[in-house]
Parts: C-alpha cells; sequence; structure tokens
C-alpha cells in the first residue's frame, strides 16, 4: 500500500516536472522562425469550396487556389511545396486561429474589409482575386437583372460577407427582401431547389459550383451584375512586419513572373534570361531572398514548383467556367488589376 | 504481537503521511493545469484585443423572422431578437411535448392493442434517430414539399399554405376600439365586484359555488355588448395578398419555425412519453383497483387518482428533458430558423468576435437552463407538499 502510494506520488511528479515546461510555450514575435524550427509551415484553408479550398472526400487530397498559394508560400520558405500542414478553419474561427497562433497564415478565400482589417489584430496582404458576389435566380421566373429582385426572399449562406452586402444592397435601392440564413451550402442548395426562395445569393466564385449541385441546373441562370466588391487573399498576424513582407512578395512573385513570362515550364531556361528583371525575380543577380530572410532562388522555387499566377488561375478557377479575360483578375497589362510593384 | 508503536518506521511509509502529501501533490496538479489554461487565455485574449463594446455597434444585417427590427439596429438588439425567437420554440416547445407525452406515455400502456402498437413504434423510431436528421426530414422532405407560392392551397377565412408558410389574417385595432376600450375597463370593474360579491355571498351562506364564473361572465357579457354598440367594429382582419414573390401583409408562421418546433416536439415527447410510462407504472396497482371499486371511469382514475401520485415520479426527470429541448433548439440554425445561436454566429463572423460571442452563448443558454430548473424545482416542491 504504501510503496504504492510512493510510486503514485513519484508518478506525479514525474509528470508535473513533464508538464512544466508547456507552461513556457508561447508564439513568438517572429513567425518565420518559429516556422522554419518546426520544419513546416500551417496554413489556414477552406476545405469546401471547389476551385479555392477544396478537400477531396476520396483520396484526401487537398486543391484550389488558395492552397496552391499556401504550396508556394511553403516553396519559398523551405524550397519544397509540401512542407505545409493544410488546416481547415470554419468561418466564424478563422481569425482568432490566426490571432492566437494556431495557423501561421490565413488563405481561405477571406474578403479584405475595413473593420476586419482595423478591428481585428490582422493585417491583409495582397489580393489575389478579385470576387463579388452575385445572385442565382430560376429562369421560369423571368428575372434577368438584380434590379427586378424587390420583395424576394434570397438564401444565403451565414456568417460570411454576404449576409451583409445583400442587406446593404437592398437598402440602397430601396427593396425589401427577406434573407434565409443557412448553417451549411447543401441546406441551402436544397432549400433554394425546392423554391423556399427566389433567389440564391453568394460571391461569384460559389455560384456555378451550387448551380452544379442542383436537381435541374439548367432550370437556373446566374444574373451578370456582381453587388459588391470581394477582394480575397492571404492575412496575417499584426506585429510581424518581415512575415508581412515575406507572404506579400511571394504573391507577387507570381504575378510579375507571369508578367515576364517565366513559367513552371521554362524557368530553368530562363535563369540564363539576359532581362535584369528577370534575374533578380529568380536570385540569379541580386539578394533578394536574403532581405526577407530565405533562400535567393525562393521565387524560382515558387515558379517551379506551383507556377506562376496565370498558371494556378488556370489549374483551378478557369474549371469554374469563370473566364479570365476581361476580368479584374486579369494581367494589368491586359486591362486587369492584377499588379505586381517592381523587383528592385 | 507486540503493538505498533507510531515512528517506529520511516515517515513515507506512514499511511497517514502518504494520504496527505499524495492529496497535495493532486492540488498542487491541478492548479498548475488550472494556471496553465489560465495564462493561455490571458495571453490570448491580449492578442485579441478582448472586449464587448462591439455589442453596440451597428449590426448590418437583418434575419427573416421575429421581433421588428431594421439595418441600422445594433449587435445586441439582433441578438436579443435571436433570444426571443429561441424562447417563442422552447416555450411552445415544453407545452406541446408535454401534452404528446403524456398521451403517447399512456397509449403505451393502454389495453387497445393498435394503440399501444401505435405508440410504441413512435417512441421507438424517434428516440433512436439523431435529432438533426429529424429536423432536416420536417424541413426538406414535409414543409417544404408544400406547394409553390403561386399554387398555394387557399383554406376559408383567406388562410393560405405553401412552403413559404402559413399566412393568416392578422387582427388590428380600428377606430371603434376607442370606444370599445370604456367596455372593456368597465368590464374589468363590473366583473371585479360582481366576483367579489358573489364570494362574499357564498361565504356567508356557507355554500359551494364558482365566483370566478360570474365575474367572467360579467366582463365578457359587456366586451361583446360593447363590440356590437361601438359605431365601427373594433378588430377589423388585414388580408395577405399576393404581390410579387410572396404574401404580402397578414401573419407569417414560417417553415423554419414549424420545422423547429415540430421537430423538437416530436423528439422530446419521445422522451417524456417513456418517463409518463414509468411513473405510471411506479403507482401501486391497489390504487388503480380500489379506484375503480369505488366506480371511477377510467379517464377519472388516471386523472383523480394515478397522474397525481405518477407526478412525483415524473417531474425530476422531464425537467432534464425540457432542459435538453431548450439546448438541442440550437440545432435550429441547420434550417435557418433565425435562433439565439443562429443570429450569434453571423455576429460572430461579421465582427470576428469569436471568444466574446462564445462566452455569451453559453451564458445565455445557462441562464435559460437555469431558470427552467428553477421553475421546475419549485413546482416539485408544490406537488410534493400534496404527499400525505
Amino acid at each position: 500500500m504504501t510503496r504504492r502510494s510512493a510510486q503514485k506520488i513519484l508518478t506525479i511528479v514525474a509528470l508535473v516536472a513533464a508538464l512544466t515546461p508547456l507552461l513556457t510555450i508561447g508564439q513568438g514575435g517572429d513567425t518565420l522562425a518559429v516556422v522554419q524550427a518546426r520544419g513546416q509551415l500551417i496554413c489556414g484553408v477552406n476545405s469546401s469550396v471547389i476551385g479555392f479550398g477544396f478537400l477531396d472526400q476520396q483520396t484526401g487530397t487537398f486543391s484550389g487556389f488558395d492552397i496552391d498559394y499556401c504550396r508556394a508560400l511553403a516553396a519559398a520558405i523551405f524550397g519544397n511545396p509540401n512542407a505545409v500542414e493544410l488546416r481547415p478553419v470554419t468561418a466564424a474561427a478563422r481569425f482568432t486561429a490566426l490571432a492566437t497562433g494556431e495557423i501561421d497564415v490565413l488563405i481561405r478565400n477571406t474578403t479584405w474589409t475595413f473593420l476586419r482589417d482595423a478591428d481585428l489584430p490582422l493585417n491583409f496582404t495582397v489580393t489575389t482575386f478579385y470576387d463579388g458576389q452575385g445572385f442565382m435566380v430560376r429562369k421560369a421566373s423571368g428575372i434577368t437583372s438584380v434590379s427586378q429582385l424587390n420583395g424576394a426572399t434570397i438564401c444565403v449562406l451565414q456568417g460570411t460577407t454576404t449576409e451583409q452586402n445583400l442587406v446593404d444592397w437592398a437598402t440602397l435601392n430601396n427593396f425589401t427582401i427577406t434573407p434565409l440564413a443557412f448553417a451549411e451550402e447543401a441546406a441551402r442548395n436544397q432549400a433554394y431547389d425546392q423554391g423556399r426562395c427566389d433567389a440564391l445569393t453568394a460571391d461569384a466564385s460559389a455560384l456555378p459550383a451550387a448551380r452544379k449541385l442542383l436537381s435541374n441546373p439548367d432550370d437556373h441562370i446566374i444574373l451578370p451584375e456582381r453587388i459588391s466588391k470581394e477582394p480575397l487573399g492571404p492575412v496575417v498576424r499584426e506585429g510581424d512586419d518581415g512575415w508581412f513582407d515575406l507572404v506579400k512578395w511571394t504573391v507577387y512573385c507570381t504575378i510579375e513572373a507571369e508578367e515576364k513570362g517565366v513559367n513552371s515550364q521554362n524557368v530553368a531556361e530562363q535563369l540564363n534570361s539576359n532581362d535584369p528583371g528577370v534575374r533578380r525575380l529568380l536570385g540569379v543577380e541580386g539578394d533578394f531572398g536574403a532581405k526577407l530572410g530565405v533562400r535567393n532562388s525562393w521565387c524560382a522555387d515558387v515558379i517551379k514548383n506551383v507556377g506562376n499566377y496565370g498558371e494556378i488561375y488556370e489549374r483551378n478557377v478557369a474549371q469554374l467556367g469563370l473566364v479570365r479575360e476581361g476580368s479584374l483578375n486579369a494581367l494589368h497589362t491586359k486591362g486587369g488589376a492584377i499588379y505586381s510593384p517592381p523587383f528592385r | 504481537m507486540a503493538a505498533l508503536k507510531s515512528g517506529s518506521w520511516a515517515f513515507w511509509r506512514d499511511v497517514r503521511v502518504v494520504r496527505i502529501a499524495v492529496q497535495l501533490l493532486f492540488l498542487v496538479a491541478v492548479a498548475l493545469g488550472l494556471y496553465w489554461l489560465f495564462g493561455n487565455y490571458v495571453q490570448n485574449t491580449k492578442r485579441l484585443s478582448f472586449g464587448f463594446d462591439f455589442l453596440g455597434s451597428a449590426a448590418g444585417f437583418t434575419v427573416s423572422e421575429g421581433l421588428a427590427h431594421e439595418r441600422g439596429d445594433p449587435n445586441w438588439k439582433l441578438f436579443l431578437v435571436g433570444v426571443l425567437n429561441s424562447l417563442r420554440v422552447i416555450l411552445i416547445g415544453i407545452v406541446l411535448a408535454s401534452l404528446l407525452g403524456l398521451i403517447a406515455g399512456v397509449a403505451r400502456i393502454s389495453h387497445n392493442w393498435l394503440v399501444s402498437r401505435i405508440a410504441t413504434v413512435y417512441i421507438e423510431t424517434i428516440r433512436n434517430t439523431p435529432l438533426l436528421v429529424q429536423l432536416f426530414f420536417w424541413y426538406s422532405a414535409v414543409y417544404l414539399k408544400l406547394p409553390l407560392v403561386r399554387e398555394s392551397i387557399t383554406l376559408p377565412g383567406h388562410i393560405f399554405l405553401n412552403n413559404r408558410g402559413l399566412i393568416l389574417p392578422e387582427p388590428y385595432f380600428t377606430q371603434g376600439a376607442e370606444v370599445w376600450r370604456w367596455f372593456l375597463l368597465a368590464g374589468i370593474f363590473i366583473g371585479l365586484v360582481a366576483y367579489v360579491a358573489r364570494r362574499v355571498h357564498l361565504a356567508r351562506r356557507e355554500r359551494p359555488g364558482f365566483p370566478f364564473l360570474w365575474g367572467f361572465g360579467a366582463f365578457v357579457g359587456l366586451a361583446v355588448l360593447g363590440y356590437w354598440l361601438a359605431p365601427q367594429r373594433p378588430i377589423a382582419w388585414e388580408v395577405a395578398e399576393l404581390k410579387g414573390f410572396n404574401f404580402e401583409g397578414g401573419l407569417h408562421l414560417s417553415p423554419e419555425f414549424a420545422a423547429v418546433l415540430t421537430g423538437l416536439v416530436v423528439y422530446t415527447a419521445a422522451f417524456i412519453a417513456e418517463i409518463v410510462r414509468a411513473g405510471i407504472l411506479a403507482v401501486s396497482k391497489g390504487q388503480k383497483e380500489a379506484a375503480l371499486a369505488l366506480g371511477l371511469t377510467g379517464l377519472q382514475t388516471l386523472q383523480l387518482v394515478v397522474l397525481p401520485q405518477a407526478l412525483r415520479v415524473i417531474v425530476p426527470p422531464v425537467t432534464s428533458q425540457y432542459l435538453n429541448l431548450a439546448k438541442n433548439s440550437s440545432l435550429a440554425a441547420a434550417i435557418a430558423y433565425p435562433d439565439l445561436f443562429n443570429v450569434a454566429i453571423t455576429i460572430v463572423n461579421k465582427t470576428g468576435r469569436e471568444v466574446e460571442m462564445i462566452l455569451i452563448i453559453m451564458g445565455s443558454y445557462l441562464s435559460l437552463s437555469l431558470l427552467t430548473s428553477l421553475f421546475m424545482n419549485w413546482y416539485n416542491r408544490r406537488i410534493r407538499l400534496v404527499e400525505r
């Protein structure tokens, strides 16, 4: 009895001793050092939006535009696009997860808004995708424009900027609308499908996928107007400027590469390019990598492993039927808003 | 054998010392664990700029039903709308679930083969499937399968039924109500006088009677008289009309509310039925036989002899079922009913104040549950007084 008690005491002492170091664990301000020490990046992502952040239930693999940017960041830091843990976070928990250090960066089709930027301890880096809120209606309803939606009941996904845009838009137009907020996409789609709502609203990038899941997709049309601006892009914690710079310039690297005609196929040849811009971008000249705290070949590694902006777009977003040409997501040289500051 | 003397062995072999030491160590471990959690909390809240100021800023969104509100209202007002919507479904749900549970419980022990089998099938099916699945069933497979707006079922009295809900005419007061109001006030006064007079009269004669009926009768008489004498009918009905997409005007009962209410009532009633059955079976058979022998009918036996005794067994576990119903109402968010959970999550997404809102949500459910417990415990004590 007493011997057993003594053993118990020893066990407890050992346990307490083992737990004590945990007390001192905290997230330092230097995210890059923490990531490098850990050996992999932790990226907060979506797992249910086809084309942006989607987890394939059969194969267990992630794919999407945002996922590719997580991989690009891992390639920039480690030279290895797979040195990343993709951690799905819910819309409600994403900012808390980022602020408390559970994830290093949030790349989860997150809209850059004033309140989020100014009120929460976060910084929005670069807009990687210009989205906008759109509507889907039944063809039979005869509606061809959002101006005909006064009095409608509208199905919307709860917990997105969509809900507020809807009300702002109705106020602006003096419309009375009834928003019906669902917690899950599936329930929302089904309610719309069964006629509970006259229209379904979501970011335009998500509408084609929602339409595909209806019982009769051809009976529905997506209205051409967009009622909001939804700039999406990576988000980081406030107070770590070095990390902020690294995430920002990794995105710019993919944009600059597209503008300079560097892609995953020709990046090896481009190393011998005599364009000084390309040479600096790929780390042949200068010490741009060192300035960010990573290898000089960081951008070359991103392009080699993930590709430039155009390749990332084609691989993920084009399949949704979202045409890049003529949209804001075209390069600035082609009339869009995708623009990188110069690498010099 | 020589008597053992204290102090004749090392202190760590002394059972008393060891006991105290183990408990102390346990205390230290718990304290360290709590300190660690608290440290995390403090550190994280520092980063999150913890605070409740956001409750006062404009919400910027509206919800589909509930207390009247508009776009500019602050977050707390929207949350209040959610709380009231929750209360509406919880209170009505508790009343209906109790009734259905009582009927099903009694039916299950009925001697009628068909009735008891139907009750058994109902209870066993409902108890053994998840509530969320049932909610989706009621919502998409029952209420949303009602006809579309343009093909609404029209019932007599301008009542419409479609998959956007049940639309009833809404009563409102007209000019005539100003005259009627005086008749109502007079009715209350004369009714009270009649009640007191009759009571005194009966008490003096030491006769039983129903003085309340006299008072109530006087009030109703005056109210009806005033209704017909008023220059204009005091109450008019606003009839709903199909305009554009939806019916406008009238009272709307949404399919979301109906589905949540049906789901919660049917689910909880199945559990209450089993508790009722247990309560009734706990009353000794002799009581029932004695009542029947005295010439009471079956229903009278149940109402006057069995149920009052069974209630003492029934009330405490039924309280837990009421609490379950209240907490399960948070599943309403899945089918777009704007209850407190649904609205709170929208506020979280808009403001990013996750920790604060989760605390508020927990506080709300805790208060709701504690209030329910308080009431049920009071009721439990009250019925226990009947015991002899």
